[in-house]
């Protein structure tokens, strides 16, 4: 290696994917072996793959699978500064203590201008540093649209896959895919401070909607207890059938109030378990993200038509064709049923 | 539980083709040192130019440096340094990644004197970066190191 000095860089601009090409899609079979034994830079490495999506990707979702399923994924989410990363930390250190194995996939917005992003999240994970502690990864959401949510589901089930038992998931909760991946967890906390509203913002912000779990961090704030009694009044109004969030009050910075949350996480764990909660959940978010495939084998039809496509598409341009005709030929397999019956069928109750 | 053919579908065909995978840079310091404002700089910096900064900021140590390396696949380490222990940190840094077993550049930035370049070079760090370095340079450097390393 050389050194280069630095009014010297290289001019031309390298291409950045480092020794990928040098990785055939067979190593996926051996670098999942060895996650699974507790490699953590062979699990790095096929968390890269997983992020970039194309036939890695594929390969390791398709060798985690069968393997997935038994940890329990935790959301949480929140507005900006309400102390999410520490809280996660928190909870991590909890669930450590009880004996989980933890993992935290924090995703973090990419700069729509640039693709860069600052992905800071490792900074408030004190116990990410320490050799026994939780794995964490850092996600960028890369201009994505749909494929964030996927990309962060097949993160999700190789961690599960290679041995973890609790999964946090940690989203800025602005943004419908931030709130989505959120949304497909287990449990989903939504985590607020003191003074972010009152009862009428929290009958409004949809984000409360899918909380399992509230938290009022920075409880040693004035406010505190107005925020829960909100919280409160919020769901005195009605909420889903056989669990009522509880509101934790945290104080993350000091640990205040983890244990009081990884009991609540805990608790809703058993609700689901021994509920028909669980089976109902994991149903709908299976369905959710078949849909999402679906969704992108859909949008890739669309940005490269096939033949047969692009006469469609030709014939709508020249008036021939309605354009909801078109899209019903496309369709051909589906059953014959009136769309807009379905619309709107995805929405949470529990 | 069977597995089905999960996949990513068509989530390469959606990334812009112009822009390439995002170069992901581990951003830190080394033990006892505050001054944080320039690697802050510097993180802006590369997200302006379209990297990604894994961010640990200040009191981290060889050891939390590599396993933030290793958890986040990270291409290259940018290590700030303004206590003027840059011949013995910088060289600690490079060792400990190559005791690891690992091949990720190390790219120093801070107050470092011309007469400490070679030194440096010599112990492995890929390139210094001084306080005259501009932001293209900058993401210019790293994504060299980057590359060096394929």
């Amino acid at each position: 290696m050389t050194t280069e000095l630095p009014g010297s860089p290289t001019p031309e601009r390298p291409a950045a994917q480092p020794a990928d090409s040098a990785v055939a899609a067979g190593d996926v079979t051996a670098l999942f072996e060895r996650a699974r034994g507790g490699d953590r830079r062979a699990l790095g490495r096929l968390l890269t793959y997983t992020e970039r999506g194309g036939p890695l990707a594929d390969a390791v979702a398709v060798a985690a699978w069968p393997l997935a399923g038994a940890a329990h994924v935790v959301g949480m989410t929140g507005a900006p500064g309400v102390g999410k990363s520490t809280l996660t930390d928190r909870l991590a250190q909890v669930a450590a203590e009880d004996g989980r194995r933890v993992a935290i996939l924090a995703v973090d917005p990419s700069s729509p201008l640039t693709g860069g992003a600052i992905l800071g999240d490792r900074v408030r994970m004190g116990s990410a540093a320490a050799p026994g502690g939780p794995f964490v990864r850092s996600m960028a959401s890369r201009g994505q649209s749909g494929g964030l949510a996927l990309a962060a589901l097949a993160a999700v089930r190789l961690l599960d896959a290679t041995g973890h038992d609790l999964i946090i998931v940690e989203t800025v909760g602005i943004g419908q895919v931030e709130v989505d991946i959120a949304r497909t967890a287990d449990t989903t906390i939504v985590a607020v401070s003191p003074g972010w509203g009152d009862a009428v913002q929290a009958n409004k912000a949809g984000l409360l909607e899918m909380a399992d779990i509230f938290v009022v961090n920075k409880a040693d704030r004035a406010g505190a207890a107005d925020a829960r009694r909100d919280l409160e009044y919020m769901l005195d109004l009605g909420h889903g059938t056989g669990w009522r969030p509880p509101v934790a009050l945290t104080v993350a910075t000091t640990g205040e109030g983890a244990d009081e949350l990884f009991k609540h996480v805990q608790d809703h764990r058993h609700h689901l378990r021994t509920s028909s909660a669980g089976a109902e959940r994991r149903t709908r978010h299976v369905a959710e993200e078949v849909r999402r495939h679906l969704h992108r084998w859909v949008d890739l039809l669309v940005a490269q038509p096939s033949q047969e496509a692009a006469q469609l598409f030709a014939e709508v341009a020249q008036g021939t064709l309605a354009p909801s005709a078109a899209a019903r030929r496309l369709a051909g397999e589906l059953p014959e049923r009136d769309a807009t019956a379905d619309a709107g069928g995805d929405k949470p109750e529990v | 539980m069977t597995g089905p053919a999960v996949g990513t579908a068509g989530s390469q065909a959606e990334r812009d083709p112009d822009r390439p995978e995002p170069v992901r840079v581990v951003l830190a310091k080394l033990g006892l040192d505050g001054h944080d404002r320039g690697l802050k700089v510097v993180a802006r910096m590369l997200r302006d130019a379209g990297l990604e900064v894994i961010y640990l900021g200040l009191r981290q140590t060889t050891e939390s440096i590599l396993l933030a390396v290793e958890q986040e696949d990270a291409d290259v380490i940018g290590l700030s340094i303004h206590n003027g222990g840059h011949l013995t940190l910088a060289p600690r840094m490079v060792e400990a990644v190559r005791a690891a077993g690992m091949d990720v550049p190390v790219v120093v930035g801070g107050i470092v004197p011309d007469m400490d370049l070679e030194r440096l070079s010599e112990a492995g760090v890929f390139a210094v970066l001084g306080p005259g370095a501009s932001a293209t340079e900058v993401a210019e450097v790293v994504r060299a190191a980057a590359a060096a390393r394929a």
